[in-house]
């Protein structure tokens, strides 16, 4: 494909399109959510490193134990919470399984390893209940007993009565960014890494690329003289200012479980092939990923997901597109009905004087 | 739920919007809801996209901007067919217009300081950055052929001044004739180019109803201001462009998915819409009947501008209406992801399982 059909959608390699001259490997998130427990030590390093201020009232929610709501200008990461009884989890498992169903190609099995615990018995390995063929867990055997009950549950197919789902969301850096295609003022640029960012002495607060997201992750600040950055855009930078120093992003380096992983988006991706044909293999059926495909609507994302049920429970859009990717034709219905506008009132003025 | 020694410290549950979360053939709470079968999962009923920070200014320079636009084709009709009533009152209300619209749209930005970033760039997949440019080439015409008009009426026609103007006058009125279309028709992908559902999807018919509107509403603007005797083309201008604005109206309720339309029938964006209508309707019958008598002309005229204005501010709210709740982004997308899978195409899936 040429340069230009490759530029709205598709699979490409944004760097080079961004013509760096000195590229580097396009970084990226891995997010295992089935061993995210939930601490929002992520939520936290972020705002530390980054100096993001207050972001609402300090408000309880009433969603579980998630009282930060939403990814916005000032919450670069958000930790959903779902609580789930078991009619939700075998559906989930089951729509995990119409998957494979669909004719989608499986990694071949790999070899068995302890299973996630959020995925059989809650957030911690000691949690008690967990189904109604193990019995409780014996709170001193520990992790052991668990992953041999959670085992024992997938391969007889019962479910456990209840789970929290926990996942830490985070900007996609999209391969196609709806937020940086539409950005006038080209605050918004891709760096040499291919993550996306927003240089906020340029913003104007245009409020365009909040639109045009098809995640719902960048948001304006409030016009508000006492915090930083008022009046612009504002989201996930993936750290540029510690990639430039080959750091860690803040959230990937607090986060105590390694559910968030970071690194080069190539071994990001196969690291989360290798996880979802492990937990698949153990009968955990409601495992997939989300974001890891080129061929998707946004072309793949820099933010790589392991999901335990599908992608709207979570808060993120099943089949999301670029709005851009239908830029040309919009333009060429524009442009026609420019001519319309033109015919017409050229036949107003033409005819009889009256 | 599980039966949790630490249950009996868990707070009471809090009622929770009936949205979240479908339980599979559980009843739903809202039944009042248009379309049927409105099953859906969400992350708390919360919105998946954002919603851009706009408020009125938009909808009021898509307006202005319109009626800017349709003035200038006016102002250079009147020119080119010798009707000087036409021709200066076209240009001054486009003058008018444009100035009115650009202020509102700096006054929109979250640091209105930064208005001039719009020119630090031109992005042919950012409709806002060519909007601004064309914005800004039509501004400078109108003001050359408002500035020209000036001239006619200078005491000495012989100085430079006069001179230099009745030089420029007629590219002043072949420009700002070529601008007026691009001016009037790209409102409409700055509002489909977004990731709000029902903006996204009306991206084939809203350049249609956006220059109808723009020549009703210029038309009627003209009605008002001129003399009866000399409205003829006007008088056509408001009828086609009334028809052509109801006509893509309802081409564009049609062809959309029901789900998507149903933000144009319901609440505010409803009312807006449905007096629009009428307005517009009136005001063109108006026109053709009584345009030819001072005060008929002069209503139908106010109608004509209401209607146009109407137009604007109900298409926007329904926009805003659509991204704000989740079913708008969540059912269709889902709709097509299960199409596409019940025609075998799996691999541009943004979920996977390898
Ligand atoms: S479009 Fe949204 S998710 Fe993608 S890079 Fe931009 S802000 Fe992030
Ligand atoms: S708000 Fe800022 S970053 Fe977003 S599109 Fe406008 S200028 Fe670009």
């Amino acid at each position: 494909m040429g340069y230009l059909d490759r530029q709205l959608s598709g699979p490409t390699d944004p760097i080079a399109d961004a013509a760096w001259e000195e590229p580097r490997k396009r970084k990226g998130f891995f997010t295992d959510t089935s061993i995210c427990i939930g601490c929002k030590a992520c939520e936290v390093a972020c705002k530390e490193w980054n100096a993001i201020p207050q972001d609402g009232n300090l408000d309880l929610l009433g969603s579980s134990y998630d009282n930060t709501g939403a990814l916005g200008a000032s919450t670069w990461r958000h930790v959903a919470f779902i609580e789930q009884t078991s009619d939700r989890i075998e559906q989930a498992r089951e729509s995990g399984r119409r998957l494979v169903d669909l004719g989608m190609p499986v990694m071949p099995p790999s070899q068995p390893m302890s299973p996630p615990h959020t995925a059989g018995i809650g957030p911690s390995p000691a949690a008690p209940g967990i189904d109604s063929s193990g019995g409780p867990v014996d709170l001193v055997g520990g992790m052991e007993s668990a992953v041999a009950q959670a085992t024992m549950a997938a391969a007889t197919g019962t479910v456990p009565d209840f789970r929290w789902l926990m996942s830490s969301d985070v900007c996609k850096h999209c391969t196609h960014a709806g937020c940086l295609d539409v950005c006038p003022t080209g605050a918004l640029f891709r760096t040499e890494f291919g993550t996306v960012v927003v240089q906020p002495d340029v913003c104007n607060g245009c409020g365009y690329c909040v639109a045009a997201c098809p995640f719902g992750v960048i948001e304006r600040r409030p016009t508000d003289n006492t915090v930083t950055n008022h009046g612009n855009a504002q989201k996930c930078t993936l750290c540029y200012d510690r990639l430039r120093d080959d750091q860690t992003p803040a959230c990937a380096k607090a986060c105590p479980t390694t559910s968030i992983k970071f690194g080069d988006l190539d071994e990001m991706v196969a690291t989360a092939q290798e996880r979802v044909s492990t937990l698949r293999d153990n009968g955990f059926t409601e495992a997939r990923l989300y974001g890891a495909n080129a061929e998707d609507g946004v072309g793949g994302t820099g933010s790589v997901f392991l999901l335990l049920d599908e992608p709207e429970v979570y808060g993120l859009p099943p089949d999301p597109r670029v709005p851009t990717a239908a830029l040309p034709d919009m333009f060429r219905k524009a442009g026609m009905a420019g001519l319309a506008m033109l015919a017409m009132a050229a036949a107003s003025f033409l005819g009889r004087r009256r | 739920m599980t039966t949790n020694p630490l249950d009996a410290d868990r707070p009471p549950e809090l009622p929770r919007s009936g949205r979240r979360r479908g339980n599979g053939g559980g009843k739903r709470r809202d039944e009042s809801l248009m379309v049927p079968d409105a099953k859906f999962e969400s992350y708390y009923g919360r919105s998946v996209v954002k919603a851009p920070p706009w408020t009125e200014e938009i909808p009021t320079y898509l307006f202005l901007g319109g009626l800017a636009a349709g003035s200038g084709l006016i102002g250079a009709g009147g020119s080119a067919r010798n009707l000087p009533a036409l021709r200066r009152r076209g240009r001054f209300a486009a003058l008018a217009a444009v100035a009115l619209g650009g202020g509102a749209l700096a006054k929109d930005l979250g640091r209105p300081e930064r208005a001039l970033n719009m020119m630090r760039t031109i992005k042919l997949t950012s409709p806002m950055s060519v909007g601004s440019w064309i914005l800004a080439a039509f501004g400078t015409f109108a003001s050359v052929a408002a500035a020209a008009e000036i001239g006619r009426q200078l005491p000495h026609q012989d100085g430079l001044l006069a001179k230099t103007l009745r030089v420029v006058d007629p590219p002043a009125a072949i420009g700002s004739a070529l601008f007026s279309a691009p001016l009037a028709a790209y409102t409409a992908v700055l509002l489909s180019d977004t990731a709000a559902p029902t903006w996204h999807e009306s991206y084939r018919e809203l350049p249609f109803v956006f220059v109808g509107s723009a020549n009703a509403a210029a038309a009627g603007l003209a009605l008002i201001m001129s003399p009866a005797d000399q409205n003829g083309p006007v008088r056509k201008m408001a009828v086609s462009g009334a028809a052509l604005e109801l006509g893509a109206g309802q081409l564009l309720r049609r062809n959309m998915h029901p789900l998507l339309a149903e933000p144009l029938h319901q609440g505010k964006a409803g009312r807006l819409l449905r007096a629009a209508e009428i307005l517009t309707g009136g005001g063109a019958i108006g026109a053709m009947l009584f345009g030819r008598n001072r005060i008929g002309a002069g209503l139908s005229g106010v109608a004509l501008l209401a209607g146009s204005a109407l137009t604007r501010f109900g298409i926007f709210e329904a926009g805003m209406e659509s991204a704000k709740d989740p079913k708008y982004t969540v059912q269709p997308q889902r709709e097509r992801l299960e199409r596409r899978r019940a025609d075998g195409v799996t691999n541009d899936s943004i979920t996977t399982i390898r």
